[in-house]
């Protein structure tokens, strides 16, 4: 590939991700803080957000099915994910996070486990749309060294 | 810790050393260079951090676990000049570390979150955070983090200063540490010391020859023991970093240390009494003066005295108190928390504080001795003291506000005036709960427990009860035995801690204002007849006994304080025969929240709940009859107040019923 039809690409991407508002400005910070010595940063930085989510979400789901649910759990483990969301960006998926931990905040158990839906699928959304982001990210630069 | 003089600064980061002498930082290095450690048990955030603090060229430590956090700051005292923590971690309350750090280590604590709520930023200035950041965390607000470093050292160098350095021979150092006591206290909080701060210009000058950096002083807990034990000893009221310096007589700690320390323990206690404006919270400043043994001190020598009808006292307070006890209303948590308090019994519940009073070895009974609390109290005092120390300020602000302890807490605010007035009435007593601790303590237990530590063992209680010190003034006196007072003229116990305790010392002031009108709750005290002089005084005894410190348990420190916060019932009652003075003991509240006498027993809640319905009632009983003549008349209102307080607590049966060791007080009996 050229390169710089693929630094389109991706920057299409970005610009996607932008107006869509999956991605808010604290991306742009993330990426300013990458640099020469660390071109991967904001990559490493996704692989463990998407890491560390899944398995929150995985957590909050399991006790979601428990009875009685541990509601106090399930929003210590939405606060976690609503801080490290936020830190990288993630703007969808933040914004599922405070409206879920409003619903279980009201008690109704019915409405909090649609909202855990919304967010999980919210997540799996990003998922998919960062990962290959990256990817391309990837090859390019690697294409670029060659 | 540096021993040095202070001037080295000890950071070892060279760059972040770059103090200049005149106050202006090198602008060449620092704040790069800066020693962050930066804890958050997610791992993405401390990631970014991590990135974020190094793009700012500040030196990065990174830890997911506020132990391991811990262990690292202990082990290097002087390895980090500044730590970001996250609120919400799994193994330990991001606040709990930010005590531990503030009292330990004396290092600036940002604190973040992704939370933003008003009540949780509170949380974090309450237990003394110098910032509080909200996630996701902008670069822009890390790069100025320094500015608390230097702030940080400023207001300690400007300690030094304005208590006199040693260098400079200590000058005004009574001054100024009052003022400073007193500002603390009564501001209870240790921004004050940031306002002092403003002050460059003088810093500046003075940074050309002083030490910009002191030398860290690394408090560890046996330290910190010494250090309570100190205050204990000196009283809260007398405490100032001088003296305390000279009686720890630890080579290499400077005055400066010490006064900062000496802050934060106030804060400490402050917030132990107080810290949520929530009267619950009051008690949770209270420290329990389980460990604080102030022991004998002012219940004891009040009983001793006889000036406080221990009975009436016990009564009234097992009236208040007894709501937070089991126990005939008396808010015996005082009395487990025996240990606390070396009084044990004033603060301790009426019941069964009278009995440990009385057998409280430690109970010093002043009979006119100034009590010093006993190292198990100091020890314990220390504890509290720590996490007082942060939460102090809370205290007071708390006190004035927070539940009816308010009164109280309010009077205790002015430990110094009080303290001055403790020390005249305090004629034997002198008890010098635990200063320190005694203002957290006050506070809370201000009504209650005040008075017994004037000989009135009995009432011990006061420690954990705020509210009840009100009523508890009369109540705190170490009732258990009545028959022990010999001297009638309770000492209020006017520990001069108290007045550190700021926030309860108010409590101080104003109760014996106060109780001087309220006083008449000690109804049955036998002492109060005797003592028809004393009675004045007794009153103010008894508010001194408010000044319990109702540990409070709630708060994280409270964990640790718990030993050493005991009670700091510092009842300056002043049996002095014409004590108006305040006697207001300056029931030191043992800032151990745990010890909790008071809160100990009921789990802290109760007391605070108890001390605040007390003070409550007492308000109303009180009646302005700050007059101390209005004290005989009104301690015949004590009658009513009693009666009052009866009713409010259903379990205080008429001082019969507690465990009190009164010789049958009861209310009912209360000799006019």
């Amino acid at each position: 590939m050229e390169s710089k039809h693929v630094h389109e690409q991706i920057a299409a991407m970005r610009q996607s991700f932008f107006n869509e508002e999956v991605l808010n400005k604290n991306f742009s910070q993330l990426e300013q803080l990458e640099g020469k010595d660390n071109p991967n940063f904001v990559e490493e930085v996704f692989t463990m957000y998407l890491r560390d989510s899944i398995a929150f979400l995985e957590t909050i789901e399991e006790a979601m099915k428990t009875i009685p649910i541990d509601s106090i759990k399930v929003d210590s483990i939405l606060h976690q994910l609503k801080g490290s969301s936020a830190s990288v960006g993630a703007n969808k998926v933040l914004k599922e996070v405070n409206k879920t931990r409003q619903v279980l905040g009201k008690g109704n158990l019915e409405r909090t486990k649609a909202s855990i839906l919304e967010l999980r699928k919210e997540y799996d959304s990003f998922k998919a749309k960062l990962e290959p982001y990256f990817q391309l990210k990837q090859a390019n630069s690697m294409a670029q060294e060659k | 810790m540096n021993s040095s003089s202070g001037k080295s600064y000890m950071s070892t980061a060279s760059s972040s050393v770059i103090w200049k002498a005149g106050g202006d930082v090198v602008a060449d290095q620092f704040p790069a260079g800066l020693r962050v450690l930066v804890v958050d048990d997610d791992p993405t955030c401390l990631m970014i951090l991590e990135k974020m603090l190094k793009a700012c060229q500040y030196n990065v430590t990174k830890c997911n676990r506020a132990e391991t956090a811990l262990s690292m700051l202990r082990e290097n005292r002087n390895g980090f000049d500044i730590v970001i923590s996250d609120v919400h971690m799994p193994d330990m309350d991001g606040f709990k570390l930010l005590e531990h750090i503030g009292l330990e280590m004396d290092l600036p604590v940002i604190m973040m979150s992704a939370d933003d709520g008003k009540n949780v930023v509170m949380k974090g200035v309450t237990h003394g955070a110098c910032d509080y950041l909200i996630k996701p965390v902008r670069i822009e607000a890390l790069k100025n983090i320094w500015q608390h470093v230097v702030r940080k050292r400023k207001n300690e160098w400007k300690d030094f200063e304005q208590s006199g350095s040693v260098e400079e021979g200590d000058r005004q150092p009574k001054q100024s540490e009052d003022a400073d006591y007193s500002s603390s206290a009564n501001e209870g909080n240790w921004k004050s010391s940031k306002r002092r701060k403003d002050d460059e210009d003088e810093n500046d000058e003075r940074d050309d020859t002083s030490t910009l950096k002191k030398p860290r002083v690394v408090w560890s807990v046996e330290l910190h023991q010494q250090f309570v034990a100190a205050v204990n000893q000196l009283g809260i009221e007398k405490a100032v970093p001088k003296k305390i310096l000279e009686l720890m007589n630890v080579p290499g700690l400077t005055r400066e240390n010490v006064a900062s320390h000496l802050q934060k323990y106030r804060l400490y206690l402050r917030r132990l009494s107080g810290v949520s404006q929530h009267p619950s919270n009051l008690n949770n400043s209270f420290m329990n003066p389980q460990d604080a043994t102030f022991g004998p001190l002012d219940l004891q020598a009040l009983a001793a005295t006889g000036q406080l009808p221990a009975q009436s006292l016990a009564t009234l307070q097992a009236a208040g108190l007894g709501r937070s006890t089991a126990k005939s209303g008396i808010p015996m948590p005082l009395v487990d928390q025996r240990n606390i308090f070396s009084f044990e019994n004033p603060k301790l519940r009426f019941g069964e504080a009278q009995q440990h009073v009385n057998n409280n070895k430690q109970m010093n009974l002043l009979h006119g001795i100034p009590t010093t609390m006993e190292p198990k109290q100091l020890s314990g005092l220390h504890h509290t003291a720590q996490s007082m120390g942060n939460m102090n300020m809370p205290v007071l602000s708390h006190g004035s506000q927070s539940s009816q302890n308010n009164p109280l807490l309010m009077q205790m605010a002015q430990p110094q005036a009080r303290g001055q007035m403790l020390n005249d009435s305090t004629v034997g007593l002198a008890p010098r709960l635990l200063s320190p601790m005694g203002q957290p303590m006050l506070s809370n237990g201000m009504a209650t427990n005040v008075s017994t530590r004037n000989g009135v063992p009995e009432n011990i209680r006061a420690p954990s009860y705020n509210p009840v010190s009100q009523t508890s003034s009369m109540l705190n006196f170490p009732m258990n035995h009545t028959s022990e007072l010999p001297g009638n003229s309770f000492p209020l116990v006017s520990t001069p801690g108290i007045s550190s305790l700021a926030p309860k010392v108010a409590f101080q002031e104003d109760v014996n204002s106060e109780i001087k009108g309220s006083v008449g709750f000690m109804p049955s005290y036998d002492i109060f007849n005797d003592l028809n002089q004393h009675k004045p005084q007794n009153w103010e005894l008894q508010n001194v006994g408010m000044m319990f410190n109702t540990s409070q348990h709630s708060n994280s420190l409270q964990g640790n304080l718990d030993h050493t916060q005991s009670v700091l019932v510092q009842q300056g009652f002043s049996t002095g025969q014409n004590r108006n003075s305040t006697v207001i003991s300056k029931a030191m509240f043992s800032a151990g929240d745990s010890t909790g006498h008071v809160n100990a027993q009921n789990g802290n809640q109760h007391l605070n709940s108890l001390f605040v319905d007390n003070t409550v009632r007492v308000k109303s009983e009180r009646v302005a009859d700050a007059a101390p003549a209005n004290l005989y008349p009104d301690h015949f209102g004590q009658e009513d107040l009693m009666s009052a307080l009866l009713k409010q607590q259903d379990v205080i049966a008429p001082a019969e019923n507690n465990d009190f060791d009164f010789d049958g007080y009861s209310i009912d009996n209360i000799p006019v």
